[in-house]
């Protein structure tokens, strides 16, 4: 009895495998949206160092961004998954395989960390999908850690170094004294602000590399003062930065007549230094929200929802993830190289971005900005922080592909 | 300019004076964990979530009932301790009978509990915390431009080491405490609430690492991780000087503020590993500390 | 220990323990079979972690549950692990994945040396903070050593071809390796507690002066443990750097080393099954969390468990259902 019924059913079964493989092949060859949805991964640091610049606020920007496309392209939703990297390349990584090989997940973005950056990026570029890097500075991340799967959007250490350091010469101040973060970031910064400052007739008169991370800058802040330079650089990141900042303010740095140059500084956290710490800083930033009617329209609707101004990495996470369904749309698949192709093949220009356009070793290039802290008295509210002094045009500000190590590129 | 082994005076001078009140800190610490570690002979792992505390607990007190920093300097540390004196009557107490490890296991979840809740509160970024107005400036040392509040903190740190100095070693009450860490049944048969000065001691030593907490307070921003880092430090301290004696946890903190200090001038990047390294020396040389008794 | 026990003939204890070791014939086999068709059920790359962190675990209970040694400092045998092995296998193509691991199994296993000789004298607390100070040394030392990345961490470390012929790429094929490391770990741990070795190791923990006064050299003892503890959290390193493709701080941060602590409370100190238990659980957990809402509280939950297990719940998972058992059907 039991053998008589089991004989069809399992007949049955492998029949249904059998239209199952000839529909995904069908799929496969009309390139379709895979899954009948657009499947986002969100990874970011939602807990620790990184937590405020993109975190959070991030994954409410992307989720703005899907719910401004309509929800669904072509008809088929958009689901967005989200995980916490903890600054950790093991959890990211690992994070990215599991949405691949469970959720088959088509795109990923935010990506902060560049340890994590560059650690998932392989892992993309194995399973081909697509990466939209938006937090990471490591300018390696499309340099000699290129792959056709990912795009760094909103900006590098290159910039950083070719803005604020270049504006800082070009404005007197031609010897420096460098505060560096003991870990590749850092000493790339290093290298890039020291080639910048030399090359505009500068000149590196001392510096230190202190480890990662450090609470106590008093001592470093020291050296730099007997150090006679008039620029002290900070090639640091996050806490470090704010903690030299403070520590500076406390050792009356700038008042005796030394001047700050922080080469990556967030919008939190000159917003978390207060301004009478940070007056007067040179930066260079990839967005402002004040800097003219579209951002600003866009952050208020950002504040309403988060109760917080955007950095310019939240911003841009926006963007890139319009740019992206916008191009699964008109390419009509979520194939990676296919979507990657749309991308590149459309300027951006939106309230993030202008003149950007997307380059073969996948760095978005776009209009940067030099801007400098206000001083408490010239704010006129609790977010008022930067006044943008000057654009740094999109092929100017980022490292020219015939310097690139990218495989990508021809040279 | 006058040179020392090959560095301007003003510098080395400097760099000594910053290491000092850098070990002042670790003392404080180091002082808090052998405090408690005298009477109930664990390491108390959430030390540096407690410093976290008393600096966050003063921000809080500022910025929502307007408590200035000098009231701060009083009520933080006796809100902390006295609270931390829960933890102590009914969670540490009910697990003192049994290997002192549990207790290093607790404080270790607690001290994980603390952090991640302020980080979900909080962020990372740190809030700013203002130097008191009297302690804005500083003071031209003729080497050195020490800004006022860091001389006030090492005068403070120290006052309040001799201060628990004076109160274990020469008084009723420390008399009862040490006599308590040598044999705290017999206390007990001398009529001595042994429980309670139990109790009370935990609460001091927490009480000690949030006075630091709300010393450190205007000097580093305050995040909810500034404690973790700094008590791994603060453990190579105490393992350098022993848990033997309250002087040596004090003299070892300078110490090492001030080796650290010195490094910074002459090879900054091993800056962190520095304390690491003196302790190693001092395991292979002398096992039980500089200042602890062999077990 | 039950009265009979004591009153009934030795006959009846020999087979009272032949039955025990059926049992736990029965239970291993079965463990075997749930492992073997496991990557079929689940998602072979999270099996995958499990195994590796419940070999950590194991290790560390080794040094814990066994010899009575509470090392806050494991972190620093796991990231040498990796690191060496990833470092290996990244920079010499033809090496073959095994040949890694074993470098860094062997990396680990010296590093043990070292930390045991300056750390072994001393007992519980003073031990754990030494192991802690060492292993926090460690975490700077790889942060500034060349070959390991700094913060960035070692990458792209390729899986390779097992002997140089089976190609580890695919997940099922990666698995099976993990599962016949962590296997053989397993076993050699197994070996290790029942063996008199172990004997001596437990009559230590339970009395240190009566080991010295019946003429053991407890010192010997205790460092040999803790080599083999720390060359097999080498060895669960090795692998996850293998079975991940890279080898990072995080492995060597001293969160690692507590993590590794509440894996083996969590699933019962002394127990051989009680790590892997733990260490499912513990993975199993930040798994799931990582992916809901309650992301952020991950270090907070891990935090009450830890409170949990201390004050109610110290023998773990395996040790209570062991307890219950003993207590039901006994």
């Amino acid at each position: 009895m039991a053998l008589i019924q089991q004989l069809p059913s399992r007949k049955t079964l492998v029949s249904s495998i059998a239209v199952a493989v000839a529909s995904t092949l069908t799929f496969a060859a009309h390139a379709e949206i895979s899954d009948n949805e657009v499947r986002i991964g969100y990874l970011a640091d939602m807990s620790g160092t990184y937590r405020d610049l993109a975190g959070p606020g991030g994954l409410t920007a992307l989720e703005m961004a899907v719910e401004d496309f309509g929800g669904s392209v072509n008809g088929s939703p958009i689901v967005v998954f989200s995980a916490d990297d903890r600054n950790s390349a093991d959890v990211g990584a690992n994070t990215v395989r599991g949405w691949i090989d469970q959720q088959n997940v088509d795109m990923v973005g935010g990506l902060v960390a560049s340890s994590v950056t560059i650690a998932v990026t392989k892992v993309l570029e194995e399973n081909d999908r697509l990466g939209l890097v938006s937090g990471s500075a490591a300018s390696s991340v499309t340099n000699e850690h290129c792959t056709p799967n990912h795009i760094h959007w909103v900006y590098d250490t290159y910039p950083l170094a070719n803005g604020t350091a270049k504006a800082v010469v070009e404005q007197g101040g031609d010897s420096w004294f460098l505060l560096t973060a003991d870990y590749a970031f850092g000493h790339a910064l290093e290298a890039d602000v020291t080639s910048v400052v030399e090359a505009n007739g500068g000149e590196i008169v001392g510096g230190v590399r202190h480890p990662f991370p450090t609470s106590d800058f008093s001592s470093y802040i020291l050296q730099a003062q007997g150090s006679g330079a008039k620029i002290v650089g900070l090639a640091n990141a996050g806490a470090d930065t704010v903690n030299a900042i403070t520590t500076a303010s406390q050792f009356g740095l700038t008042q005796s007549g030394q001047q700050l140059a922080g080469l990556l500084i967030f919008l939190n956290d000159v917003h978390a230094l207060g301004l009478e710490a940070t007056q007067d800083l040179l930066l260079t930033t990839g967005w402002y929200w004040d800097m003219d009617d579209q951002a600003r329209e866009w952050a208020q609707r950002y504040f309403d929802e988060v109760g917080s101004m955007p950095t310019m990495v939240q911003a841009g996470i926006y963007s890139s993830t319009m740019h992206y369904l916008k191009a699964v749309e008109a390419a009509g698949t979520d194939e990676a190289q296919a979507v990657r192709a749309q991308m590149a093949s459309q300027p951006i220009n939106d309230f993030f971005a202008r003149n950007g356009r997307i380059r073969e070793d996948g760095r978005m290039v776009h209009d940067m900005y030099l801007a400098q802290v206000k001083t408490p008295d010239e704010s006129t509210g609790e977010w008022d922080l930067y006044e943008i002094l000057s654009t740094i045009p999109a092929e100017e500000a980022y490292r020219p592909l015939s310097e690139s190590q990218c495989d990508l590129v021809q040279n | 300019m006058t040179m020392i082994f090959g560095v301007p005076m003003a510098v080395f001078m400097g760099q000594l004076t910053l290491g000092l009140v850098n070990g002042a800190f670790y003392a404080l610490l180091s002082l808090g964990l052998a405090v408690i570690f005298g009477l109930l002979k664990i390491v108390n792992f959430a030390h540096g979530a407690q410093y976290m505390l008393g600096a966050f607990a003063a921000l809080l007190a500022f910025n929502i009932l307007g408590i200035n920093y000098w009231l701060a300097l009083v009520l933080v540390p006796l809100t902390v301790g006295g609270l931390s004196m829960l933890i102590e009557r009914f969670l540490l107490r009910r697990i003192a009978h049994l290997d002192h490890l549990y207790g290093l296991l607790l404080t270790f979840g607690l001290a994980l509990i603390f952090e991640g809740t302020l980080i979900n509160w909080f962020g990372v970024s740190g809030a700013r915390y203002a130097t008191p107005e009297i302690l804005q400036g500083g003071l031209n040392l003729g080497f050195m431009f020490l800004p006022t509040y860091r001389a006030w903190v090492l005068v403070a740190a120290l006052a309040m080491c001799l201060f628990t100095w004076f109160m274990i070693e020469r008084t009723r009450l420390g008399a009862y405490l040490r006599a308590g860490t040598e044999n705290s049944q017999l206390m007990q048969a001398f009529g001595v609430n042994v429980p309670l000065l139990i109790t009370l001691t935990y609460g001091f030593g927490v009480g000690l690492a949030a006075f630091a907490g709300v010393l450190a307070a205007p000097l580093y921003p305050v995040s909810p991780t500034m404690g973790s880092s700094l008590l791994i430090v603060v453990f190579a301290v105490v393992v350098i000087g022993g848990m033997g004696s309250i002087l040596g946890a004090i003299l070892t903190g300078l110490g090492m503020g001030v080796i650290e200090g010195l490094t910074k001038v002459y090879y900054p990047e091993a800056a962190n590993t520095v304390i690491f390294l003196v302790m190693i020396l001092v395991l292979m040389l002398r096992p039980a500390g500089l200042f602890g008794k062999e077990a | 220990m039950s009265d009979s026990q004591v009153v009934g003939a030795p006959g009846i204890a020999a087979k009272r323990e032949r039955r025990a070791g059926q049992r736990r014939a029965i239970l291993y086999i079965a463990l075997i079979a749930v492992g073997l068709v496991a990557p079929f059920l689940a998602y072979p790359v999270f099996l995958m972690k499990i195994l590796c962190f419940a070999l950590f675990a194991c290790a560390f209970n080794l040094l814990l549950g066994y010899a009575g040694l509470l090392s806050f400092g494991h972190a620093a045998f796991l990231a040498s692990g990796g690191y060496v092995t990833g470092y290996l296998l990244a920079s010499y193509p033809g090496l073959t994945p095994e040949l890694g691991v074993l470098a860094g199994t062997l990396a680990a296993t010296l590093l043990g040396c070292l930390f045991g000789v300056l750390s072994i004298r001393r007992q519980g607390i003073y031990f754990a903070m030494v192991t802690l100070a060492l292993a926090q040394l460690m975490f700077f030392v790889f942060i500034q050593a060349p070959f390991t990345g700094g913060e960035d961490g070692l990458h792209g470390v390729p899986r390779g071809e097992l002997f140089g012929l089976i190609s580890l790429q695919s997940n099922l094929a990666m698995y099976y390796f993990v599962f016949a490391v962590f296997l053989l770990g397993f076993a050699l741990i197994q070996r290790t507690v029942h063996s008199p070795f172990g004997q001596v190791l437990k009559a230590i923990r339970e009395n240190e002066p009566r080991a010295v006064s019946l003429g053991y050299n407890v010192d010997a003892y205790k460092l040999l443990a803790f080599v083999l503890s720390a060359g097999l959290a080498g060895l669960a390193g090795a692998t996850k750097t293998v079975v991940f493709q890279l080898a990072s701080l995080t492995d060597a941060h001293w969160h690692m080393s507590g993590e590794v602590i509440l894996m083996t409370l969590l699933g019962g100190v002394g127990t051989l099954l009680g790590p892997l238990a733990g260490a499912s659980l513990v993975v199993s957990l930040q798994h799931l969390l990582a992916q809901s809402p309650l992301g952020n509280w991950v270090s907070v939950i891990l935090g009450a468990i830890f409170v949990l297990c201390v004050m109610s719940f110290r023998s773990g998972i395996v040790g209570e259902l062991a307890t219950l058992y003993r207590k039901n059907f006994k």
